[in-house]
């Protein structure tokens, strides 16, 4: 009986993040929008344009090779494992102990390397300019992401993301240095990791500071709905991330009955629409970056994060 | 166990001298390529019988061989037979693989003769149990090598590779001929069984370990010692070089591994520091050379030494804890070392076996001469991504759980009490990091410049896929990577007995735990289960493209690209392995490599084209090595008047250094 409710659980958040991912993506824009005095599009836009590509055939390059038709599946797939792996209103989900947060970035990072290998395949010179720009910013975001995950394993004494959250909502925690700067570092490596301004504008279309917009130049179809979906997946799964590390009120524990199930998934949506409207606000109120000055940018991430790191060497209680 | 090893390694040794007897090229192949790959599956079946019986003792054998009151001992114990399997195991693809590859060699007797003799050498250095077997087989080992090397003596850039490596290899074998001195002592205990048994000073230790660091170091490939390594490993026929960037440079680590953990002895706590920051710096100066190489072959062969780099991380690790007593640590931190050495072996084979392939079907291994070969060599290029997948620490393959290992083992060290090593281990893992996402875009520079795109020259266009025999060990080797990523317990719990035999702890029983999942401490603290997140993977990407096709719709058209509106025909418009790697050069490459951009673009109406030219220096190579040619050739000019001395003032030359050589003798203390 308990292995159904967990299977349960864990088939709800699946579900939960896959439908939660466009919304997320619709309210950032529009909170944008109202941000510049625009109306802005609907919320649900963005499942319209899913449903609109997925209707519409494929316009295939004449060599486009089957690695290019097979990536946005693989893409899709290594998204949405990860994303279903953090714990978004429930600490404790029944596969989480199949991959700690270590796999989840290195999930993230297999489908950025098919991406960028789906940039090149075509043998266009935008989707070379993209997938080489996207593994130079990678290339810094990573081990940015790998401190600051121990930074947080350090604290935790675990890399699982469940014993992370429930040991970071006691009270043995408390302000620390080192969760500061790994705070810091996270939300510069999740906004470049999601290609948002001033990393990079998720609006621009033929321009050539794109990499994002440049890899995926030549998708359509369904294989774009695929990779776009990816794109919100990837969105929430770091507003989750950084809700279930930083913020890990309200989540419900294991064995909670349904009234802090509720809680629960209040709690979530409420961070949820917290992250989106910060997010507006921060791509608002910055101006992008000349793209050479994004390893700047990521090399501070790292700093921080290698130095957050350090701290807890030095001393456990930093 | 270890007579019958010997036998293979006899029989190895037997057919060096049946290739030379055999006039006929395509039998000789075939005779030499099956003994071959039968003896060496042999010797992986004692290797697996020897590793996994866990009750017998280690088999032991001297033969009358050699020093005649010394003898030739041998000895295969687990650590031994671990190292035997990879060899093994390499040297059976790797023979697979020739059956078909050494149909397009050019001059087969240049290494038909040699191949085997060097698959004895590697062979017999692991079973080497006295200093004097171990010395002889590993110099062995080099020669055979170099003269594969040398196989293509023709090419000009082979030449200098193999003269290159033969200074090295002699360089890295004087180091561990003076280890074996002091760690044999005056008295000449040359069997390793003597040399456990010694009491070394503190002193005498530490000069063992800085000599078997540059000995075993540098027929590994550790910065700064690697400048070989880049060069004659791409100059040997592909199933060579796949055998020496796989399998020698595991022998190589196994060197250290014997000498650090079992022969010396209780480390010091330092050495620890000194072994992980040549880690570092090994694994990240590694991958960024690597990137920077347009040669498919020679960018394979720098990422060995990133590689290197990761093996000797855990190996660092392993030794901190060891020596503050930490055994579990130790233990977790030594598998993941010995895990990532068989990994490497693994992918690291495959890839070159790739590249071997794509130079038998195009002739190049020039990156930029290349393109668009998935189209024509559909099975190579899926092998060589699963390939590069693997060595890029993807989940589910098994690169990424020796990686996810070695970071767990950094995790635990804080609890270290020495301050030196508290604050070099988060850089160690900041480097580490910093290379495995290095490492990442050097494959989809590989893969992607090689693979996909549009082929840009005509051998390219023309390219035919390869025979089945390398197929076959290509595809081998792709499902070996597979399996070990998603059931990496089976693997872990192999390395068990070799980690306990060397730091006197093991990981825990793996097999035991639910779901096939790997729990290196304690389940709250981590756990990793590959083959549910490849089951999840394959579930999430198989459910995604059912709805869609059964839903959405499934219609596909070709057009040309679209490239915004702008695409060029000539496929010369496409990125390159250099414009590939212009973002990482601009940013690591100005410090690393000095790199330099000069662009000369001529006024509007000039009718000369633009030009970009790139300057990289080598400052590894500017800072060691060119002082001491320098060095040698100076010193050469001087000493060069001494060729025309009479008779007479040479014979007082040779009394004269009889009277100081004796003069010496009578002054020592």
């Amino acid at each position: 009986m308990a292995l159904i409710l967990d299977l349960a659980v864990q088939g709800l958040q699946m579900l939960l993040v896959l439908l939660l991912a466009p919304l997320l993506t619709g309210f950032v824009r529009k909170v944008k929008a109202r941000l510049l005095l625009r109306q802005g599009p609907p919320l649900i836009q963005p499942y319209r344009d899913l449903a609109r590509l997925l209707r519409k055939e494929v316009v295939l390059a004449d060599n486009a090779s089957w690695l290019f038709r097979v990536s946005p599946y693989l893409i899709f797939a290594a998204t949405w494992v990860a994303a279903s792996l953090v714990p978004t209103f429930r600490t404790g989900l029944m596969f989480s102990w199949s991959a700690d947060l270590i796999a989840i970035i290195a999930l993230l990072g297999s489908a950025r390397f098919f991406l960028a290998l789906a940039g090149l395949d075509v043998g266009t010179s935008f989707g070379g300019i993209g997938s080489s720009r996207e593994v130079m910013i990678a290339s810094l975001a990573e081990p940015a992401m790998i401190m600051i995950v121990f930074t947080v394993a350090l604290i935790a004494g675990s890399t699982q993301l469940s014993t992370m959250a429930t040991f970071l909502v006691s009270s043995q925690v408390g302000l620390r240095v080192s969760l500061g700067l790994a705070l810091i570092a996270l939300i510069m490596v999740a906004i470049a990791e999601n290609a948002r301004i001033p990393v990079e504008n998720p609006a621009t279309h033929l321009e050539l500071t794109m990499v994002h917009e440049a890899m995926v130049l030549e998708y359509s179809g369904r294989h774009l709905a695929l990779i776009e979906l990816s794109a919100s997946l990837k969105l929430l799964l770091y507003v989750s991330l950084i809700a279930c590390l930083f913020a890990p009120w309200g989540l419900m524990p294991p064995d909670g009955g349904i009234a802090l199930l509720a809680i629960g998934v209040v709690a979530y949506i409420a961070k949820l629409a917290a992250g989106g409207f910060l997010l507006a606000l921060f791509e608002t109120s910055i101006a992008k970056m000349r793209v050479f000055r994004v390893p700047e940018f990521m090399g501070a991430a790292l700093m921080l994060g290698l130095l957050a790191t350090l701290l807890l060497f030095v001393s456990r209680s930093l | 166990m270890v007579l019958p090893a010997l036998a293979c390694a006899s029989v190895l040794i037997a057919t060096a001298a049946v290739a030379i007897a055999i006039r006929d090229a395509a039998r000789a192949r075939h005779v030499v390529y099956g003994i071959c790959l039968i003896a060496s599956s042999a010797l992986l079946v004692i290797a697996l019988l020897a590793l996994l019986d866990v009750s017998k003792a280690p088999s032991a054998v001297t033969l009358p061989l050699g020093i005649p009151w010394l003898g030739a001992h041998f000895r295969l114990d687990s650590l031994s037979a671990f190292f035997l399997a990879v060899v093994a195991l390499g040297a059976a693809a790797a023979s697979l693989f020739a059956l078909g590859y050494g149909r397009h060699e050019p001059e087969p007797g240049r290494v038909l003769p040699f191949y085997p003799a060097f698959l004895a050498g590697m062979s017999i250095v692991v079973l080497a149990d006295d200093a004097f077997t171990f010395l002889v087989s590993w110099e062995f080992m080099s020669l055979s090598s170099w003269a594969l090397v040398m196989a293509h003596q023709r090419v000009p850039d082979n030449v200098r590779a193999g003269y290159v490596y033969l200074i090295m290899a002699s360089f890295g074998t004087l180091a561990l001929l003076l280890m074996f001195g002091l760690l044999a002592g005056p008295d000449g205990g040359y069997a390793f069984a003597d040399i456990r048994g010694a009491q070394l000073s503190a002193g005498v230790s530490a000069a063992i370990l800085v000599l078997a660091l540059i000995g075993a170091g540098s027929k590994a490939g550790l910065v700064p010692l690697h400048v070989w390594l880049p060069l004659a490993h791409p100059a040997a026929p592909s199933h060579v070089s796949a055998l020496m960037s796989g399998v020698m440079t595991k022998v190589a680590v196994y060197g250290f591994v014997r000498i650090a953990f079992d022969l010396l002895g209780t480390p010091a706590w330092w050495w620890s520091m000194v072994v992980l920051a040549l880690g570092g710096v090994t694994a990240v100066m590694g991958v960024l050379y690597a990137l920077m190489q347009h040669d498919l072959k020679r960018l394979l062969a720098y990422h060995t030494v990133e590689n290197i780099g990761i093996i000797f991380i855990g190996l660092g690790l392993a030794l901190a804890f060891k020596a503050h007593g930490m055994a579990l640590a130790a233990a977790l931190a030594l598998t993941a070392g010995l895990l990532h050495v068989f990994n490497h072996s693994l992918f690291k084979s495959l890839l070159f076996f790739g590249a071997g392939a794509v130079l038998t079907a195009t002739g190049e291994r020039d990156m930029e001469r290349l393109g668009g070969l998935i189209h024509r060599m559909p099975q190579t290029a899926f092998v060589f991504l699963v390939g590069c997948a693997a060595i890029s620490a993807l989940p589910p393959l098994n690169g990424f759980v020796s990686e996810w290992l070695t970071f767990q083992a950094i995790l635990l060290s804080p609890q270290i009490p020495s301050w030196g090593l508290k604050l070099l281990v988060p850089a160690v893992g900041a480097l580490l990091a910093l290379s495995a996402a290095l490492a990442a875009a050097c494959f989809v520079k590989a893969f992607g410049v090689t693979f996909l795109g549009r082929a840009r020259t005509p051998a390219a266009e023309s390219a035919q896929e390869t025979d089945r025999f390398s197929l076959a060990a290509m595809f081998f080797f792709a499902a070996l990577c597979l399996v070990a990523g998603v059931l990496p317990g089976l693997f872990i719990d192999a390395l068990a007995p070799v980690v306990h035999s060397l730091v006197g702890a093991r990981m825990p029983m793996q097999s035991g735990v639910e779901w096939l999942s790997i729990v290196p401490i304690a389940e709250s603290r981590s756990s990793y289960n590959g083959l549910l997140v490849f089951l999840f993977m394959l579930l999430s990407g198989g459910l995604a493209a059912w709805a869609i096709h059964r839903l959405a719709s499934d219609k596909v058209r070709r057009a040309p690209p679209w490239d915004c509106g702008y695409p060029d025909a000539s496929p010369a418009t496409q990125y390159t392995a250099s414009s590939f790697a212009q973002p990482i050069r601009r940013v690591f490459g100005t410090l690393v490599f000095r790199a330099r951009e000069h662009v000369d673009m001529p006024p509007p109406g000039a009718l000369r084209p633009a030009r970009i030219t790139i300057e990289m220096r080598d400052l590894v190579w500017d800072a060691l090595y060119a002082p001491i040619a320098e060095g040698v050739g100076l010193a050469a000019d001087r000493l060069n008047h001494l060729q025309f001395l009479t008779i007479r003032q040479f014979l007082s030359l040779v009394f004269a250094a009889l009277v100081l050589l004796l003069l010496v003798l009578a002054i020592w203390p």
